[in-house]
């Protein structure tokens, strides 16, 4: 913000000067400056809107009712249940994917950033990164459902006998909370290590060089003297990751079915919820829209205007922790 | 630290090194060190004093008056009044701080893109009060060349042509653009070395060819004044020798108003000097004038190097 | 709390014998093979993923080669009838031609980056070079609100709010009944889906862009002033002309993302392989279509049967090689005009 100060006009002298008045700007120049202007305030225009009409209809249908009570299959969806699994599910996904994500990220940045040989792993696996970034969330939801049919893996799935497609016995595997949050991971991963390096490197140098000063090993000082300096860094990018996570539909939607509520897999507690299947707030939208099968669009705009709120929540979040960071530190 | 003459010096350095053995065994010799180059040919002081009689000043450009710069934090400039006549040079010394650089660019309204600069007093180019003009007017009559070179990310022929297509009304062609760019960069001394490479990137010239190039580029629309802030402070020797002759051949049309830390260069340069100190003119005279026969104690003090 | 047991040994016990007892910090060298196996895992992921995707999509390549690819028929019905295949389907059951999903993804993402653009730099300028103080504290966290809001709340609006409005207020009955042997005219097609493409990727360019302005250097701009430029004309000339690389780069990370999407499409585009068709006149904006990226994920339920698992596969083999034909791109446009940066 500090960069945009400085190119502005504002003078109040005593003496005024005739500042480049408009009506001496070429036609071209006059044209762009009514199209930025329009630019500007077209985008915030849509921001107002969308903004005002979820309010509206969020307001409309999200009663408080609704966050406790589960979801019930009826015929009238319009005044049955609540919308309570779907957020359990977002909230267990989310959680799945930012614990597999955080220590892959955090590790793989903390490698490139203070390690980095040999050189072609370094490119390899920066190159890696970018593709994730880069890679539709659809195409990870099917490398997720090829990864989760393999032998080695289906044990973590669950067997779908609902919605099934005329497949010889058995039914849809791969579709689990535990396969759909590990590939929420992949999506997480990319925020929280550019975070991570961009925190490393901003540490000034002779931050280490006094621990190495001191005697310490490398990684002894990343671990007591550099982490903790990212510790910020680190919250933001997870934050973000998390956002993400939210947000994301088509992994849900492939990964996870279509089950109304959370219906575990199997008899071992806990376990069994990781194997079963379930519902998000993103998937609840998406089924009750009339893309989906459902018929209830009161119940999807709760269910969205909920999920906008989180992430509206999420991103004042990453304000606050950058906001707190630059306060304490010093640094922005 | 030890007395007697240093043993290990690489072979190359000896021959240039000059070590002044001191009598006193506790102070180590002083080592000179000289760029093992041709030095560029400098007027000797006398031959400077004689061209510059030879020339008579021509009229007056630029009038400055009673002119005050406050900013938010300081007042850097108080109420200053100056005269700029071509064919002159005129520094402007003063230690770090003392506001030249604001009075610098106050005469072409730079100050204007600092937010809470205010100004008082007039400043005249050919009688005209800059405030009534339009600001790109200004400038187009009044150039400015930076401490940093800072050419644009575009070609040589580009840079220097970049005044020239932006105050022209209908896009001129390449072929009526070439004499003029030619003919400037002839001026700022660099054609000869970029003739077959206009095309090229600036910003791979060296340090000293992009000053050079800055020059051409602020000369190329025939401005009538042209404000120079440190030119060389970021130059090699060589290259501010350069710059230096340049300042010599260019000042025969433009007026020229330059800034400088450094002393030696405004006695070189200069034809009147200004002497400023935190926003006050303090003295302001013919070069010979402050620098052998100053009239205010700080102006003597300044000039022997009794501060920096 | 480790109970220091009674001495014997004199000066080998105590603070000395507990320094010795601590465990042996990490060397160097195991964390750095440590973390760096860990980086190793992320890019043996990236791999596995692609060998996942071609092993799903072999299938189809074996039985249809690259056919598949083209035109013939329509894929709507192509891919129900390979609901019912089971076990080892015949070289039949494959048959597939995709190219109205990827004529109808080219159309959408085409809208999107060409009105997003001009609406990005646009913008960028706006908030970089115009917008008063108050007004900049404004549009940059609305930038950041685009950016964030979930695919499928945009979906939502477009199917709940844009569609209707199309179908009731800009198709006419005149052109629904012209169309009714071709297709059904619904609302739901390419100008829905396109506009709101275009509000979702114009915030990843707005952000790229502002921040590749506000990094070229202040001197440039200055010095174009200093030349008799008014500042528009500076920051047209020099700054937006340095932020090239940056703007190329935007248009390639807007791109990729556009043709990821296939919530929001799936949900708003009508999903019906349909080709819109210039010829059609006015009508060709409100004519359905289906993307890749959609199909995908509204064929995904019936993934048990072999065929239609190999089509996905293929589908997404198809997105997966865009994605990294797209990476390679942005690197290799952003090369040539370096020539001319100091950095970019």
């Amino acid at each position: 913000m500090n960069a945009f100060a400085s190119g502005q006009l504002d003078l109040a002298p005593r003496r005024r000067g005739r500042r480049s008045s408009i009506g001496t700007w070429r036609w071209s120049d006059r044209i762009v400056l009514l199209g930025a202007w329009a630019a500007g305030l077209t985008l915030c225009a849509i921001a107002g809107a969308i903004v005002l009409y979820m309010g509206v209809r969020g307001i409309q249908y999200l009663h408080p009712s609704l966050l406790v009570s589960s979801p019930e299959a009826a015929l009238d969806q319009s005044h049955s249940g609540g919308i309570l699994d779907p957020i359990l599910g977002t909230a267990l996904l989310s959680l799945i994917g930012i614990l597999i994500a955080t220590p892959l990220a955090v590790c793989s940045a903390v490698w490139i950033a203070e390690y980095g040989r040999p050189r072609w792993l370094g490119r390899i696996m920066e190159s890696s990164i970018e593709v994730i970034a880069g890679t539709p969330d659809i195409v990870i939801a099917i490398f997720g459902l090829a990864l989760f049919q393999t032998q080695l893996l289906a044990g973590f799935s669950f067997v779908s006998t609902v919605g099934g497609a005329g497949a010889s016995g058995g039914g849809v595997f791969g579709r689990s909370f535990l396969a759909a949050g590990s590939m929420m991971s992949l999506i997480a991963i990319p925020p929280i290590f550019a975070a991570t390096r961009e925190g490393l490197q901003a540490l000034p140098t002779h931050m280490r060089e006094a621990a190495y000063a001191l005697g310490k090993t490398r990684i002894a000082t990343i671990r007591r003297v550099l982490l903790p300096g990212v510790r910020s860094n680190i919250a933001t990018g997870a934050t973000l990751g998390i956002s993400r996570i939210i947000g994301d539909t088509a992994i849900v939607v492939l990964l996870l079915g279509a089950s109304l509520r959370i219906e575990p897999a199997g008899s071992t507690p806990g376990l069994d919820v990781l194997r079963g299947t379930g519902s998000t707030l993103t998937s609840f939208v998406y089924d009750n829209s009339p893309a989906g099968e459902g018929n209830a669009p009161q119940k999807a705009y709760a269910a969205a205007f909920l999920l906008m709120l989180l992430v509206l929540a999420l991103n004042a979040t990453v304000n606050l922790i950058a906001r707190a960071h630059e306060r304490r530190t010093g640094q922005s | 630290m030890r007395a007697g003459p240093i043993t290990h010096e690489p072979p190359h350095l000896a021959a240039l090194a000059d070590p002044a053995p001191s009598t006193d065994p506790h102070v180590p010799p002083v080592r000179r060190i000289v760029v093992d180059r041709e030095p560029t040919p400098v007027r000797p002081p006398e031959d400077r004093q004689t061209i510059r009689e030879a020339r008579t000043a021509g009229p007056e450009r630029l009038r400055v008056e009673s002119l005050t710069v406050t900013f938010p934090t300081r007042t850097a400039v108080k109420s200053v009044s100056l005269s700029i006549h071509q064919g002159e040079v005129l520094a402007l010394i003063g230690p770090s701080g003392c506001g030249k650089t604001s009075l610098l660019r106050t005469l072409n309204r730079l100050t204007e893109l600092t937010p809470g600069a205010r100004r008082g007093g007039r400043v005249l180019l050919d009688g005209e009060d800059t405030d009534e003009m339009q600001d790109t007017d200004l400038r187009a009559r009044v150039a400015m060349v930076f401490q940093q070179p800072n050419p644009f990310p575009m070609s040589i022929f580009d840079n220097v042509a970049f005044a020239l297509r932006e105050q022209s009304r209908k896009r001129p062609r390449k072929s009526e653009l070439e004499p003029l760019v030619t003919d400037a960069l002839r001026r700022a001394g660099l054609y000869e070395e970029v003739r077959e490479e206009l095309d090229r990137p600036a910003l791979r010239l060296s340090g000293g060819q992009q000053q050079r190039l800055c020059i051409a580029r602020a000369i190329a629309p025939r401005p009538e004044v042209l404000l120079m802030d440190e030119p060389c402070s970021a130059l090699d020797p060589i290259s501010t020798g350069v710059v230096e002759e340049l300042i010599h051949e260019l000042r025969r049309d433009l007026a020229i108003v330059i800034v400088t830390h450094n002393l030696a260069q405004a006695r070189r340069v200069a034809d009147k000097v200004a002497f400023m100190y935190l926003g006050d003119l303090v003295e302001h005279g013919t070069t010979e004038q402050i620098f052998e026969d100053p009239r205010a104690t700080r102006t003597r003090d300044y000039v022997r190097g009794a501060f920096g | 709390m480790r109970r220091l047991a009674p001495d014997t040994r004199g000066l080998r016990s105590g603070v000395a014998g507990g320094l010795r007892r601590r465990r042996a910090p990490w060397s160097d060298r195991r964390a750095a093979r440590a973390l760096g196996g860990v980086s190793l895992l992320i890019a043996l992921g990236i791999i596995a993923m692609i060998v996942f995707v071609v092993r799903g999509a072999w299938p189809m390549i074996s039985h249809q080669g690259l056919s598949w690819l083209g035109s013939g028929g329509d894929v709507d019905r192509q891919l129900e009838n390979m609901l019912g295949t089971s076990g080892n389907p015949p070289s039949s059951a494959y048959y597939f031609r995709a190219w109205p999903l990827i004529y109808g993804t080219l159309l959408t993402t085409g809208f999107a980056v060409l009105l997003g653009l001009p609406l990005a730099i646009l913008s960028s300028i706006f908030i970089v070079e115009f917008a008063p103080p108050s007004l900049r504290r404004v549009t940059i966290p609305v930038v950041r609100l685009l950016a964030a809001i979930p695919s499928v709340v945009y979906g939502l609006i477009g199917v709940l709010v844009l569609v209707p409005y199309v179908g009731n207020h800009l198709i006419t009955a005149a052109e629904r009944t012209w169309m009714q042997n071709r297709v059904e005219l619904t609302g739901a097609g390419l100008a829905p889906a396109a506009v709101i493409l275009t509000v979702m990727i114009t915030p990843i360019m707005v952000a790229l862009i502002c921040e590749a302005l506000i990094t070229v250097p202040r001197a440039w701009r200055e010095g174009a002033i200093a030349l008799g430029l008014n500042p528009l004309r500076a920051t047209l000339a020099v700054t937006l002309r340095a932020a090239r690389p940056a703007i190329a780069a935007a248009v390639v990370l807007a791109t990729a993302r556009a043709l990821g999407e296939a919530v929001m499409l799936s949900m708003v585009s009508g999903s019906r392989s349909f080709t819109p068709s210039l010829a059609d006149g006015r009508t060709f904006l409100f004519e359905p279509l289906r993307t890749v990226a959609a199909a995908i994920i509204e064929s995904a339920e019936g993934v048990g049967a072999p065929a239609l698992y190999a089509a996905i596969y293929s589908l997404a083999l198809l997105l997966l090689f865009s994605a990294l034909a797209l990476s390679v791109a942005g690197y290799l446009v952003k090369l040539p005009l370096r020539k001319y940066q100091v950095r970019a």
